[in-house]
């Protein structure tokens, strides 16, 4: 289905998440953030960076490969993507959410 | 069930064996909460110490006598070695899926805010210390305290 996000008709999943991350562009980003209550700083950018890149290799992602990626650490992912941190983390990077149960 | 329409809040997670596949149910089950925004925490009882004992927390093995699924005869189960092997089998199959040892999960376990406690009677019985423990161990607590943190909308119980 398509939602307006930021002024543009972006294709999403019944979950929100998109489907095509050639739409994503940052200031989707800053609205799908705002809705998850969080306001990104530049260590959000960071992170958001790296979750697209292990997406580009086709590298699955999961709680145990954030904590061992050295971007940064478990405790702090938590901090910055309070509640489900990886799942609202790859919404906003609009990459697909992660099937892992680790 | 009206209750916030059923939504599960907090997780009280009571682990009470130390085997292997008990062990690491109880850290999928908190984790995968966690992961979801679900707060968790974990009620450590009886043989469940063992997977917070500093001394044996690494060396825990899968129960390869009484365990029908693990399709091993129980007489040959119970022969030397077969626990040691049946473990590192599974150890093998376990990194495969990217699952961590259980040293690393509990650090996983308490990065995420998981929170851990550890029985007072069952520490009385075994003559365990606090220092003996993970330091992720918040406190050694009482069945009553665990009932009392246990409070609120949303709380679901679970006995491993």
């Amino acid at each position: 289905m398509e939602r307006t996000i930021a002024g543009k008709s972006i294709a999403v999943n019944e979950e929100g998440y998109l489907t095509d991350f050639k739409q994503w562009d940052k200031s989707i980003a800053d609205v799908l953030a705002s809705e998850a209550e969080i306001s990104l700083t530049p260590r959000h950018w960071e992170i958001l960076g790296y979750l697209q890149n292990e997406y580009r290799n086709e590298v699955p992602l999961s709680i145990r490969k954030i904590g061992k990626s050295g971007v940064v650490d478990i405790k702090e992912f938590y901090q910055l993507f309070p509640k489900a941190p990886l799942k609202t983390a790859t919404k906003i990077a609009g990459i697909p959410k992660p099937a892992s149960c680790i | 069930m009206s209750e916030n329409n059923g939504e599960i809040k907090r997780m009280m997670i009571i682990l009470s064996k130390a085997t292997l596949e008990n062990v690491y149910a109880a850290f999928v089950l908190a984790n995968g909460a966690r992961m979801e925004g679900i707060d968790a925490e974990i009620f450590f009882t009886f043989f469940g110490l063992e997977a917070v004992h500093k001394k044996k927390l690494a060396r825990l093995h899968v129960a390869t006598v009484g365990n029908p699924a693990m399709h091993i005869p129980t007489m040959i189960g119970g022969l030397p070695g077969m626990e040691a092997f049946a473990t590192s089998m599974m150890k093998k199959e376990m990194e495969k899926i990217d699952m961590p040892e259980v040293p690393e999960f509990l650090d996983i376990l308490s990065a995420s805010g998981v929170r851990m406690w550890a029985c007072k009677l069952a520490m009385d019985m075994f003559h365990y210390k606090k220092e003996d423990l993970f330091e992720g161990i918040e406190d050694v607590i009482t069945v009553g305290d665990f009932y009392k943190k246990s409070e609120g909308a949303g709380v679901h119980m679970l006995f491993i």
